[in-house]
């Protein structure tokens, strides 16, 4: 009986006093909502990369340092999406508790299933190729409801005073996506099949949830900027299939694509990969509601189908 | 693991049978026919029976790893087979998704890169300047982490004439007291660019000021210990930094033990908006020289940066605005002063392109009155994150010749290997 109560009084000592929220830090806009859908106002949370910005390319600023030196808990989407910034500012925030194998360091992508795992020899000729699958892995509403869990569970493990709290927050968001993922589907369901081309390889779990085909990329491998080549093969391709939507991330120049659109008359659609990619995309129920509205939208306009 | 477990149970049944059970007269017979079997003979007779089971052993672990490893492929490779499931399917357990057995025993090697550095040089430099063609030097990098407490980075510069530890250390990022402590060979925390790699300047040389008063190429670097501390406030990021080190630079030079070189930095850094930002750095340096057994010299610096990156344009397009500024007294043993600095402007124009100009100004530490002043137009292409061509044309006024130099200078910069972080 002596070691159990030692064990609480441990994980007393460990948690966070009562009523102290808890110090969240996500690497993303999309996983500081998820955060904050279900830690409701017990957490505190801040994002470090904006919903706009390209999230390979952030630069590792002090004043991040400072965001990472008070968190209880940070939540990293993983798979080496912020390998060029996140391990200095982890290291230089001197916070045992985040560091990587801590229990204040949730990598989101082990709780989802992820696409593009790439088999055999891999080379940088493949260009920026993730060695560990696709990263973009957020943009299936489904695996939303995962990430959510996987952070509730988290939480409740860090504040257990909490732990009820936070369930019922996660049931209540799980019920609000599923409702949402309904008419989701059903505004894309008329569209299974239909050909598109995106900028980068942002979209895989996204095209794949709604049973869009991607045909083809504006950039001839990831990470690399579009070439005349690729672009003369992409519009005669295009032409060919006659795809008629081009989605880009806002982050990326509109030239390129602006030029394919004019020579095949397909539509430029400047999609929000994340939380914050455009003013009204508040959360990460709204980034879908803003994601299939203008995407079925467009897909009207432009009678794609 | 059923067929595992079996060859296992097996092996250990052969071997207490072995043990247990004296020697088969048949087998004897075969290994020594006609002869009384020795002790000896039986021993090596069973270490062979023993070896034959062993091998029979592994070859079967292996055909049962290859299996599990070609399991796990098809297991990690089905995800991206299956199409838009109508409900998601539960998320696959992390364990499948991890490193396949094949591989396992290379999991804890360090990140190991390897970055080229070729430079090419043309016209005149009455000091000679760099060689027409030149293989500047190959850095080769490990780092991994050492365990829970610590990591350890490592880099090696191969140069024609020179093989050097560039740098060698630990790093303690969660001591007591939120000290950042490092250990080993380190570059000074000396301002901006003496903490630089050659390969993440942005430009192809290092400034007159760097050469003159603070140890050109090798810079400030050396063995010891340090120390950084957030300093917590309301207003900005505040860093101190203190080190200790052996005394054994280009600058500093300890005649006896007792005689550590001492360095201070303290970084100020704000946001001003999320594209904008100032960098501001004040350093002091101290040691023993060697001129004589109790010479020292003084350094300090200031430095001074202005980043501008718009968020939503970040791959396309920056500003950056820096200068740094650095006073030596140098006792030789009566005490010379010098001051030098640059300044440098850069500007990205494209997802590929970046032009800067710097101009150079600084006097020599061990010459009283002698400035030597230069300026510089850089241009850098870069065709992916891993390689960049950098053409850089220099004029540089050296005090003790007459006709300035007028060179253009060529860099090719390419990396292999890990992906390490993008420097800021």
């Amino acid at each position: 009986m002596r070691l159990p109560s030692v064990v609480a009084l441990a994980l007393l000592a460990a948690a966070p006093p009562l009523g102290a929220a808890v110090n969240v830090v996500a690497t993303t806009e999309d996983l500081a909502d998820l955060a904050r859908q279900v830690g409701g106002d017990r957490v505190k949370v801040e994002a470090i990369a904006r919903g706009y910005q390209d999230p390979h390319f952030v630069e590792a600023k002090p004043s991040f340092i400072l965001k990472l030196a008070k968190a209880d808990l940070l939540v990293a989407v993983g798979r080496e999406l912020e390998v060029g910034w996140l391990p200095p500012l982890v290291q230089q925030s001197r916070n045992a508790k985040i560091q990587p194998g801590a229990d204040g360091y949730l990598d989101a992508s082990l709780t989802v299933k992820i696409l593009e795992i790439p088999t055999g020899q891999i080379t940088r000729a493949m260009g920026d190729v993730h060695p560990l699958g696709n990263p973009h892995y957020w943009l299936d509403p489904g695996n939303g409801r995962h990430i959510a869990k996987a952070i509730a569970d988290r939480l409740a493990r860090m504040a257990p005073a909490d732990a009820v709290y936070f369930a019922s927050r996660y049931a209540d968001f799980d019920r609000r996506l599923a409702e949402a993922e309904k008419r989701w589907d059903a505004l894309m369901a008329p569209y299974k099949g239909l050909k598109v081309v995106t900028y980068h390889r942002s979209w895989p779990n996204f095209v794949g949830r709604f049973g869009l085909d991607v045909i083809g990329y504006v950039e001839p491998r990831p990470g690399i900027p579009p070439s005349p080549r690729h672009t003369l093969d992409l519009i005669a391709e295009m032409k060919r299939q006659a795809v008629k939507i081009l989605i880009v991330e806002p982050y990326f120049d509109l030239k390129t694509p602006n030029s394919i659109a004019r020579e095949t008359g397909a539509r430029v659609l400047v999609l929000p990969p994340s939380v914050g990619g455009e003013k009204d995309i508040t959360d990460f129920i709204a980034l879908f509601d803003h994601d299939v509205d203008l995407l079925v939208r467009t897909i009207r306009e432009t009678g794609a189908r | 693991m059923r067929h595992c477990l079996r060859s296992l149970t097996g092996l250990l049944l052969a071997v207490a049978t072995m043990a247990v059970l004296p020697p088969r007269p048949g087998l004897a017979a075969q290994a020594a026919p006609g002869a009384t079997p020795s002790a000896d003979e039986e021993v090596a007779l069973l270490r062979r029976e023993l070896d034959a089971l062993r091998r029979e052993y592994g070859s079967r672990m292996a055909a049962i790893e290859e299996k599990l490893a070609a399991i796990e492929a098809a297991r990690a490779a089905a995800p991206t087979a299956a199409s838009a499931p109508a409900e998601p399917a539960p998320p696959a357990p992390a364990v499948a998704q991890a490193v396949p057995p094949a591989t396992a025993s290379k999991v804890f090697n360090p990140d190991i890169a390897a970055i080229g550095n070729f430079v090419g040089a043309a016209g005149e430099s009455p000091g000679g300047g760099e060689p027409s063609l030149n293989m500047q030097e190959a850095e080769l990098s490990f780092q991994a982490v050492v365990d829970p407490y610590a990591r350890a980075d490592f880099f090696v510069t191969l140069s024609p004439d020179e093989v050097a530890l560039e740098e060698g250390y630990i790093t303690f990022p969660t001591l007591p007291g939120g000290f950042l402590t490092k250990v080993g060979k380190m570059r000074d925390a000396f301002g901006k660019v003496n903490g630089q790699h050659p390969h993440t300047l942005p430009f192809l040389d290092r400034p007159l000021v760097s050469k003159n008063l603070t140890g050109g190429e090798d810079g400030l670097a050396d063995a010891g210990i340090s120390v950084a501390r957030l300093i917590p406030n309301p207003w900005l990021f505040l860093e101190a930094t203190g080190q200790v080190y052996q005394g054994n630079s280009e600058v500093f030079q300890a005649p006896t033990r007792g005689d550590l070189a001492y360095v201070g930095h303290l970084r100020a850094y704000h946001d001003i908006g999320e594209s904008t930002n100032v960098d501001l750095g004040g350093s002091i340096a101290y040691g023993h020289n060697g001129m004589t057994e109790d010479t020292t010299t003084r350094l300090l610096g200031v430095d001074a940066t202005l980043r501008w990156k718009p968020l939503r344009r970040s791959i396309y397009t920056h500003f950056l605005a820096r200068g740094e500024v650095t006073w030596s007294r140098r006792g030789q043993p009566d005490a010379v002063d010098a001051v030098g600095g640059y300044g440098f402007l850069e500007y990205q124009f494209g997802r590929r392109w970046t032009a800067g100009v710097r101009y150079d100004n600084s006097e020599r530490a061990d010459a009283p009155g002698l400035r030597d002043t230069g300026g510089s137009f850089i241009l850098t292409y870069r065709p992916s994150e891993f390689s960049l061509v950098r053409a850089q044309y220099r004029r540089t006024s050296f005090a003790d010749t007459d006709s300035p130099a007028n060179e253009l200078l060529f860099q090719l910069l390419f990396a292999i290997g890990a992906h390490g972080a993008h420097p800021f």
